[in-house]
């Protein structure tokens, strides 16, 4: 990887004090990056916290009792309270990070394969299949994004798999169109030609020259929708697409708080700043990295 | 101009038949025949056949697109399941109450984020351009459904302040300090997004523009400072008001979480009861509706972008 970005994006030596290598100076920047290191961080604890949630979690999530109910932090050993079903916040905001982050990520991580994929061969094949892909593209670019998740995880129905592929094809037309963008650019540069003259194989053409010089936008990018798919998730559920009950997901737990706001407003409230922080985090480091990996500053 | 002008209508319309072709095809996304939401689940074969019959379900589904087109053209977007209403009125009802949020939202946000972006480029690096850096990166990270919960809590629960949902009645009278005050709390919530991509947009504008030899030309002419900013903002300001034009569109389709916090009686509220009820058709045209909605408005900010700024037109 590190030996083809360095083809075209460092034609000319990095002005850093020593040589360093493109990852080298990625990795200095980011060293010396305080705020990004510190979402990063955050980031990083929030995801372990959901990951080990089993583990982590003082209580049963899905306990219910009718004389715990809505609780304020601090009560009996529930350190963040009790929800309108007497359950405890803690153990319910821990596991809700499982659904909710995994929701939020798995459609970026398809989107990019499949967006990304059909972005890099519609920019290298260009005429009537750049048209085709590109045109359909513009249909589906055509809808808010909000809206699109809606429309189609309430036409399907719901749940957490139809919100997942709901927000896939949100995803794979703003990916697609920045594979494109970046395939075309490169194909059109004298090395592609070059290589292709000496007489290397497509695959590895499209594999070692085009790929390697597209994947670090498209990733750039995708790592900046991650925050949207876990607002957009955790959306879809607040509106009752998403996660069903009693599971508990950050998105579905703001809903079911709402009857409480009247009653216990700093829990009704937690849900939302658990989504919050992470989505802040995800955006600092997001735009962190693009800052370290930009060659020109 | 007018090729140009040709040009992008002409583009537009295989869009929003592609629109269209989505909007048609949710029908048969959801689970199950379409016509046994309507039967009873024990209803023989024969009945089922009939009503595929009556609802034009057995012909092929070119046939029922173009049809279903043709009512849709003619402003029939069938009858609301849950209502028994015709589907066009209910749109109509509602549509106005989200162009309201959505139209003051965008200008609320444009004078805040425009004023923090100016801030902000004039001094690109400084402290001051951080701290507006970190405003926008918060507006667009929040979720407006959970800070229209927030706010309801401080101003609606805790200091009885402000109404909590709703809209004051039917039909919306400026005057009436009743109705403004429900205006509110969903403007900022639907407000916060916009805020944080326009101050974006506009800090980059402006710190390009400042870089720019003819600021130099007019300071060293001896120009006051409000004067140069003046000149630079007449520059910047383009692109921004195009970013607004777009976050309007992005808006009146993207409402719906922020309608639903505060049972805003728009469109967005109309399209989540909708999903609740599963009343397609109403799912359908407002999906349709609102979509096209978002298409026209990119295209009116393409078309007067270009003629304020000819060199668009070559692209």
């Amino acid at each position: 990887m590190s030996t083809t970005i360095d083809k075209v994006a460092t034609p000319a030596p990095m002005a850093a004090p020593r040589q360093r290598g493109y990852w080298g100076t990625v990795g200095y920047r980011l060293r010396h990056d305080p705020v990004t290191l510190c979402f990063g961080a955050l980031l990083l604890a929030i995801i372990l916290s959901a990951v080990f949630a089993p583990w982590l979690a003082p209580f049963d999530p899905y306990r219910e009792s009718i004389i715990r109910r809505l609780k304020a932090p601090g009560y009996m050993g529930h350190m963040l309270g009790t929800d309108e079903l007497g359950r405890d916040m803690l153990s319910r905001l821990l596991h809700g990070g499982r659904l909710t982050l995994t929701m939020g990520m798995v459609p970026v991580l398809l989107a990019t394969l499949i967006g990304g994929g059909l972005g890099v061969v519609a920019g290298f094949l260009g005429g009537v299949a750049n048209a085709a892909i590109m045109r359909v593209m513009d249909v589906f670019y055509a809808f808010p994004s909000v809206l699109l998740a809606v429309a189609i995880s309430g036409a399907m129905g719901g749940g957490v798999l139809n919100g997942m592929i709901a927000l896939t094809l949100v995803f794979i037309p703003p990916l697609c169109r920045v594979a494109e963008t970046a395939t075309t650019q490169v194909r059109n540069l004298d090395f592609v030609d070059a290589a292709r003259a000496t007489g290397a194989p497509l695959r590895l053409v499209l594999w070692h020259h085009v790929l390697g010089n597209v994947l670090g936008p498209i990733l750039i990018y995708a790592s900046s929708l991650i925050s949207v798919g876990i607002i957009l998730a955790s959306g879809l559920s607040f509106l009752g697409l998403g996660v069903k009950p009693p599971e508990p997901d950050w998105g579905l737990m703001l809903n079911a708080l709402r009857q409480a706001i009247y009653v216990s407003p700093l829990v009704a409230a937690m849900p939302g700043i658990a989504i919050f922080l992470t989505s802040v985090s995800l955006n600092m480091v997001s735009d962190g990295l693009r800052a370290a990996m930009d060659v020109r500053s | 101009m007018f090729s140009y002008v040709l040009r992008r209508l002409l583009a537009a319309v295989p869009i929003a038949l592609g629109v269209s072709m989505v909007c048609f095809g949710l029908v048969y996304l959801a689970p199950g025949d379409p016509v046994q939401t309507l039967l009873p689940p024990d209803a023989d074969a024969e009945t089922v056949a009939q009503l595929k019959r009556l609802y034009g379900l057995d012909r092929p589904l070119a046939v029922q697109y173009l049809s279903w087109l043709g009512r849709v053209l003619s402003g029939d977007f069938g009858r609301s399941i849950a209502t028994g209403r015709p589907v066009a009125e209910e749109i109509a009802r509602s549509l106005g109450n989200t162009v309201l949020l959505a139209g003051l939202s965008v200008v609320v946000a444009f004078s805040v984020a425009f004023a923090l972006g100016t801030i902000a480029g004039r001094r690109a690096g400084s402290w001051l351009d951080r701290c507006v850096t970190g405003v926008a990166v918060v507006g667009v990270s929040v979720p407006n459904y959970w800070l229209g919960i927030v706010l309801v809590i401080v101003f609606a629960v805790e200091m009885m302040a402000l109404p909590a949902s709703g809209m004051a009645g039917d039909g919306f009278d400026p005057t009436s300090w009743e109705h403004l005050k429900h205006l509110v709390l969903p403007v900022i919530t639907l407000s916060m997004i916009p805020v944080g991509i326009i101050a974006r947009t506009t800090r980059s504008a402006v710190s390009e523009v400042m870089n720019q030899e003819f600021v130099t030309t007019l300071r060293a002419n001896g120009l006051p400072e409000w004067r140069v900013l003046r000149h630079a903002l007449k520059n910047a300001l383009p692109p921004v008001l195009a970013v607004m034009g777009l976050q309007f569109g992005t808006l009146m389709g993207g409402s719906i979480l922020v309608e639903t916090v505060f049972s805003w009686p728009g469109s967005g509220f109309l399209l989540s009861k909708a999903i609740l009820t599963r009343d397609v058709p109403v799912l359908q045209g407002t999906i349709l509706v609102l979509a096209l909605i978002f298409v026209l408005t990119n295209l009116a900010v393409d078309l007067v972008q270009s003629s304020v700024d000819p060199r668009i037109r070559r692209a």
